[in-house]
């Protein structure tokens, strides 16, 4: 575990998460207690009430840890992401003024952190989506045209064998790619957000999220036409 | 009438902005006129919007349901303790 992380929750890379607060595009991510009751939490974590804290960490870290299990593929570093999440948020809480909900704050704090981590680990940099690309002839035909498939998403994800497929094949994406896809698509940042956020350029992103889509629209189509 | 895009251009160079909807209007309507005249670009484009709402719905939803292991609620308020 480090715990040098340069993770601060006042300012995450460029405030490319900001945006992610301000939104606030996820229900799921509804604080459990009240405004009032959340408002006493705090003010007991600010003078340091040993009991607030745990309760502030068992109430935050379940969804906080689904949070990392999502992004991160592997337990240890979703784990990891978590302490670095929560104690990069300890060392914030005087800061936090309620300009946002706190799990929506605490939120910000652990997909910084799960980025964080995926910079130090960097396992699957080398891969490449190629192979998944759909390929042309000279003359600028498809030289690969697959079956694709009817159903819809909905009619699809109806089924859970195929919810946990179609997780799989997120999985398999090399994580460039898989990381732009996830902070695009499921995160709902925008491209300048995203660009802030992995400090590459905005065309990059761009050229990495369509490239991601195509990947996994392959992967898909291989599964759906079996 | 302009020669028909490819559909190497359709799906290279145009598909991710008309998703989009950042494509100029002239661009759009040469995609849209392509899409006309072309299936599995079509097919294409329909499993590409199918795609990006599975990752949407499938990166959205937990993938367990567990409790916050205590082993690991206690090594956070550990270290936050000795001033980690």
């Amino acid at each position: 575990m480090n715990k040098n992380l340069p993770i601060n929750p006042s300012f995450t890379p460029k405030n490319a998460l900001d945006q992610a607060a301000q939104v606030g595009h996820e229900p799921s991510r509804e604080p459990r207690h009240g405004a009032a009751d959340e408002r006493q939490l705090l003010a007991r974590l600010r003078q340091g009430d040993d009991r607030a804290y745990e309760e502030f960490v068992r109430a935050h870290g379940d969804a906080l840890l689904a949070v990392a299990r999502r992004f991160l593929r592997n337990e240890d570093d979703a784990r990891d992401a978590l302490q670095d999440a929560f104690l990069a948020a300890f060392k914030a809480l005087h800061n936090f003024e309620g300009g946002s909900k706190l799990s929506t704050w605490l939120h910000r704090i652990v997909v910084n952190a799960c980025l964080m981590k995926m910079r130090s680990s960097r396992r699957r940099r080398e891969s490449s989506t190629d192979s998944l690309l759909p390929t042309f002839l000279p003359d600028g035909h498809r030289a690969d045209v697959g079956p694709g498939w009817a159903a819809t998403a909905d009619e699809l994800l109806s089924d859970g064998e195929t919810q946990a497929m179609v997780r799989a094949k997120l999985d398999e994406l090399p994580d460039d790619f898989r990381t732009v896809l996830w902070l695009r698509d499921i995160e709902e940042l925008d491209t300048a957000a995203t660009a802030a956020a992995l400090e590459i350029s905005e065309a990059a992103v761009k050229t990495r999220l369509h490239r991601a889509r195509q990947a996994l629209r392959t992967l898909l189509e291989r599964e759906f036409s079996r | 009438m302009n020669k028909y895009i490819t559909c190497d251009q359709l799906i290279t160079d145009f598909l991710h902005d008309y998703v989009a909807t950042t494509l100029s209007p002239e661009k759009a309507f040469e995609f849209e006129r392509h899409l006309g005249v072309c299936p599995p670009c079509k097919r294409y484009l329909k499993n590409y919007r199918e795609t990006i709402v599975m990752a949407k719905t499938v990166g959205s939803t937990p993938r367990t349901l567990e409790r916050v292991p205590d082993d690991l609620v206690r090594a956070i308020l550990k270290t936050r303790r000795s001033g980690g």
